[in-house]
This record gives C-alpha cells, sequence and structure tokens, in this order.
C-alpha cells in the first residue's frame, strides 16, 4: 500500500489549494535573516517563479523545502508531508536539480540515472524502463553511452532534469535551471519542462533571474525582496499593476525598489562563475 | 495464511525492505566510485610513488646500518607491511577532498535530496575507499618479493591482508571524510590532511618496533590505529612475523573506529548542503 500524508501527519494535514503551503517560514544565519515569517501557496500542477534580487531568500527557501535546510522556526508542507518531522517522506515525493553541476562528470549519462534510480528504490522490474523512457523525453538516447563530462551545457541539465524526475516526482525543484545557457539550450529545456508539466501534471517550482523565463514559462511568480515575498500572482496580473506597457523587468524593479543587490558572498560568486564556466 | 502468519510475513517483509533501502544505496554509491576510480586511476599511482621509495630508498640503506633491531627479520622484512600501512593511510587521508568538491559542484545536494538514509550514502564511500587500498598491496607486494623479502604465499595470509587493507583503507578515508564534513574548504582540509600524515606515521611502529620507543611515544602509538594496521599486517605477511596485539585486536580496533567515525560522519554530511 503507498503511504498517505494524511494516515500518519495528523489534523490538518490535507492539502487541498496547495502543494507546497509555508506557514511563517524562517531561517536566520547568526545575526542575518535571510527568509523573515514567508507565506507561500503553490497550486498543484503550474510551473511557479521564485523571482528576488540576490541574497532575497531564494536559495534558503528552496533549501528548507528540499529538506536540506532545517527552519529556525515556522513550518512548510510540501506534497503535504512536513518538511522537518517527515524529511524522509518529503524526499521521496520531490525531485531536486541544484543550480550548480549536480550530474557526475566521471559517470556516462546512463550510469548518472542508474544512481538515481537506486538512490530512489525504482524496483528492478521497472527501472530499465523508467531510464530508457527518461532518456528519450529529454532526447539524450543517443548520448546515454557517453561521459557526462563530454556533454553540452544543455544537454547536462535535461540529464540532471531526467534524474530529478527518475522516481516520479509531485513536485520538482529548479534552481536557476537555464543559468548560462545558450538561447537553444533555454528554450529546449523550457519544451521539456512543460513537457512535463502538462504529460505527468508535475508542480514545478523553480528560481530565476531570466524575466523572459518568469514570463514565458511560468503560470505563478513570486516576487522575494529580503526574505518575504512582496508580491505574488500570474505574471500578466503583476504587469497588469504596473499599466499595459509594464514588462516583468518593471514589475521586478518596483518590487524590490531599486534595491541594489546586497547578497552573494565571495563563496557564492565564485561557485557560481565555476559553474557557468563547466556549463559554457 | 492465517492473520498470525501474514503479519509475521509482512514483518519480515519490512525488515527485509528496509535492510534493502541502506543497502541499495550503499552498493549504489560504492559502484560509482569504483566507476570513476577504474576510468581515472592517475591519483591512485601518483599516491604510490612515496611507498615505493620508502621501501627501495630508506628500506635498502637502513638494512644495510642494522641500527634498528628487528629481531628474526631483516630490516625489509620488518619495515615492508609499515610501508603498506603508510601507503593505506596516506592514499586514504586526502580522500575527503573529493566531497568537497562534489559539494561545490551540487553533487553532494543531490543525494541528499534523495531518500537514501545518510549513513548508507557515508558507508558507501567508506566501502569504495576500502577497496582502493587494494591496489597498495599488490605494488607492495610485487615490489617487495624483488627486493628479497620472504612473503607468506598462504592464501589465508592473503585473505587476511586484504581484509586489514580494505578495513584499514576504508577507516582512515572515513575519517577523512569526517574532517572534510567538519572543514567544508579545500584551503582548510589540505592544512589539516599534511597535519595528520606524518605525526600518525612516526607515532606507529611502521618503521620501528613499539619497544625501542620511549615511554610517551609507546602510549600515543598504542592510541593509534595505524599501530593496529601494521601489527596486523606482519604478522600476516612475512614470513616469521610476529604480531604484538593478535589478529582479534589488529582487526577489531579498526573495525570499532570505523563504525564509530560512519556514525558520526553520517550526522555532519547533510551539514556540506547547508
Amino acid at each position: 500500500m503507498k503511504s498517505t500524508p494524511d494516515a500518519v501527519a495528523g489534523p490538518g494535514s490535507s492539502a487541498p489549494d496547495g502543494v507546497i503551503e509555508t506557514s511563517d517560514l524562517c531561517r536566520s544565519f547568526g545575526p542575518v535573516l535571510a527568509v523573515d515569517r514567508l507565506k507561500l501557496v503553490v497550486r498543484r500542477g503550474v510551473i511557479f517563479g521564485l523571482l528576488g534580487p540576490n541574497g532575497a531568500g531564494k536559495s534558503t527557501t528552496i533549501k528548507m523545502l528540499t529538506t536540506l535546510l532545517p527552519p529556525t522556526s515556522g513550518s512548510a508542507r510540501v506534497a503535504g508531508w512536513r518538511v522537518v518531522e517527515d524529511a524522509a517522506e518529503v524526499r521521496r515525493h520531490i525531485g531536486y536539480v541544484p543550480q550548480m553541476l549536480s550530474a557526475d562528470g566521471g559517470l556516462t549519462g546512463r550510469e548518472n540515472l542508474v544512481l538515481s534510480a537506486k538512490l530512489y528504490r525504482i524496483p528492478l522490474s521497472r527501472r530499465r524502463t523508467r531510464i530508457n523512457e527518461a532518456l528519450a523525453f529529454m532526447d539524450l538516447e543517443s548520448a546515454a553511452g557517453h561521459l557526462v563530462r563530454t556533454y553540452s551545457g544543455g544537454m547536462i541539465r535535461r540529464l540532471e532534469v531526467a534524474q530529478a524526475m527518475l522516481h516520479e516526482p509531485e513536485v520538482l525543484f529548479l534552481d536557476e535551471p537555464t543559468i548560462g545557457l545558450d538561447p537553444v539550450a533555454r528554450h529546449a529545456v523550457w519544451a521539456r519542462l512543460l513537457d512535463l508539466k502538462r504529460r505527468y501534471a508535475v508542480t514545478i517550482l523553480l528560481t530565476t533571474h531570466d524575466m523572459e523565463e518568469a514570463d514565458s514559462l511560468c503560470d505563478d511568480l513570486a516576487i522575494m525582496h529580503q526574505g518575504a515575498v512582496v508580491l505574488q500572482g500570474p505574471p500578466a496580473a503583476l504587469k497588469a499593476t504596473l499599466g499595459q506597457a509594464a514588462t516583468l523587468d518593471d514589475v521586478f524593479i518596483h518590487a524590490v525598489g531599486g534595491a541594489i543587490e546586497e547578497g552573494g558572498t565571495y563563496r557564492d560568486v565564485r561557485r557560481l562563475r565555476g559553474t557557468l564556466r563547466r556549463l559554457g | 495464511m492465517t492473520s498470525v502468519d501474514s503479519a509475521a510475513h509482512s514483518a519480515g517483509w519490512a525488515r527485509r525492505r528496509r535492510f534493502g533501502d541502506f543497502l541499495a544505496p550503499t552498493l549504489a554509491v560504492a559502484e560509482c566510485e569504483l566507476r570513476k576510480l577504474v576510468r581515472d586511476p592517475t591519483e591512485l599511482v601518483t599516491r604510490a610513488v612515496q611507498p615505493v621509495l620508502w621501501l627501495v630508498v630508506f628500506g635498502q640503506i637502513f638494512s644495510r646500518t642494522r641500527a634498528i633491531p628487528t629481531g628474526e627479520l631483516s630490516y625489509l622484512e620488518f619495515m615492508a607491511p609499515g610501508v603498506l600501512a603508510q601507503g593505506v593511510l596516506f592514499g586514504a587521508i586526502f580522500y575527503g577532498i573529493a566531497v568537497i568538491w562534489e559539494r561545490d559542484l551540487g553533487i553532494v545536494q543531490k543525494l541528499l535530496v534523495s531518500p537514501a538514509p545518510r549513513s548508507s550514502l557515508v558507508l558507501g564511500k567508506a566501502v569504495a575507499a576500502g577497496i582502493r587500498g587494494v591496489p597498495y598491496a599488490v605494488i607492495i607486494y610485487v615490489l617487495a618479493a624483488f627486493l628479497g623479502v620472504h612473503l607468506r604465499s598462504s592464501l589465508a595470509a592473503a585473505a587476511e591482508v586484504l581484509l586489514l587493507v580494505v578495513l584499514g583503507s576504508a577507516t582512515f578515508s572515513t575519517f577523512s571524510l569526517l574532517v572534510a564534513c567538519a572543514v567544508k574548504t579545500r584551503e582548510r582540509f589540505m592544512g589539516i590532511g599534511q597535519l595528520l600524515t606524518m605525526p600518525l606515521f612516526f607515532a606507529s611502529n611502521a618503521i620501528y618496533p613499539l619497544d625501542l620507543m620511549p615511554g610517551w611515544l609507546q602510549f600515543a602509538a598504542r592510541l593509534n590505529p595505524l599501530t593496529y594496521l601494521v601489527d596486523g599486517l606482519r604478522g600476516s605477511m612475512v614470513e616469521h612475523g610476529r604480531r604484538v596485539f593478535g589478529l582479534g585486536l589488529d582487526c577489531g580496533v579498526p573495525l570499532v573506529l570505523l563504525v564509530i567515525l560512519v556514525l558520526v560522519t553520517a550526522r555532519l554530511y547533510p551539514g556540506l548542503a547547508r
């Protein structure tokens, strides 16, 4: 029997509105409050974009929702499970593609997928089929036997999404999925994500700095600033608040008050540029 | 089937499933590590240079001076197991740097969002690291035979040597992982690795017997897991080699340490993704 969240999570656990719900979620690092009483509801089956300047708390939020980082206070549910108390169940029901390079360059594409299949305990009887399906879906069949370090940036990203989707999660988290990709590779990744949403009804939460990505891919957006959501809604509705000719760039700048970026440590910058170099 | 039967059956099934949930990720991680090692053994080869130099240069010169009393064994025979243990130690002590790379790349994050138990991820790395020790044993065996060391050639002796080398390599590598999880950056990690290797080597019975040491050093050597590895290898590898502690203690000390290290590292490992 497949366990359901309601069976063990107790009263109030059913999540009719949101597949992701946070309530007063906070995380501080020493004196710095990275996420400040975050309230977020993400509807099932949408692509949800989390925007905000560097240091706004997007990555910290994703880390808490994916169980990598315990919140300082507040609570969150993903796919109906509580991120702290039911961390193991949350992990079973989500996929995550980190911003950096999470596919192993020393292994082939197929070996990377086999590793994921084993980590997620996909039964042997279904393993091969799932892996072949995922390779076909991501258009990586011919490259499956090659070492990932010979892949292009776009191929690596598609492989990483395939790895994260292998166990058919309800929610997929993507941290800046198209960073450093050329327009062709970027559009290829977008097409795969839209297909995933259509075919598997998976909910996708992604962070991005790319307003075109936010506008054309996402059904709903939330703009974060200083650890809290300052604006939320569908792209068209957000633009409409500023008048007919407004772009998402205008909305973004308006929402964060033209704040000059404060976040991002030396290490973050080094890591980001390293990723860009490898993907590029 | 009665309900009691079916309850017992499902309990057994659940136990097997839990065991599988632990074992499958362990083996999967170990397999990936070994695949990468086979594809690119450069590091293994470069790390083998040092023990070869110790045996060929230091060993041959010191056997001529006859300065260190080693009983029935020639000095080369005495030090060959010590040099193997040293090779295992030096090969393992920088193993943790790989997880710092994996952290910067995002591989650690990918492993940690999976439902695999954290201890199984660490144990998988430890198992692979244990097997990484085996090539050192092969190199030292060939070289020692070539230099005229009388090696024991029974199957039991070979099995004991393999067991000790795998255990030693896994233990020191997991210690290295623990340090990596604690310090998190390459620079600090390299510093600590450099700091640890020589004291561990010199405060052991690898190149001189315990009775030759001053009291304080003997005390330190008895706390040093490398001493037990050398002692075990000395009894299994060379003809007329004698153990001071016995095979039970020589295997038991690294084994207990390994279990503790895996459990502690499993607690620290998630910190890499924060």
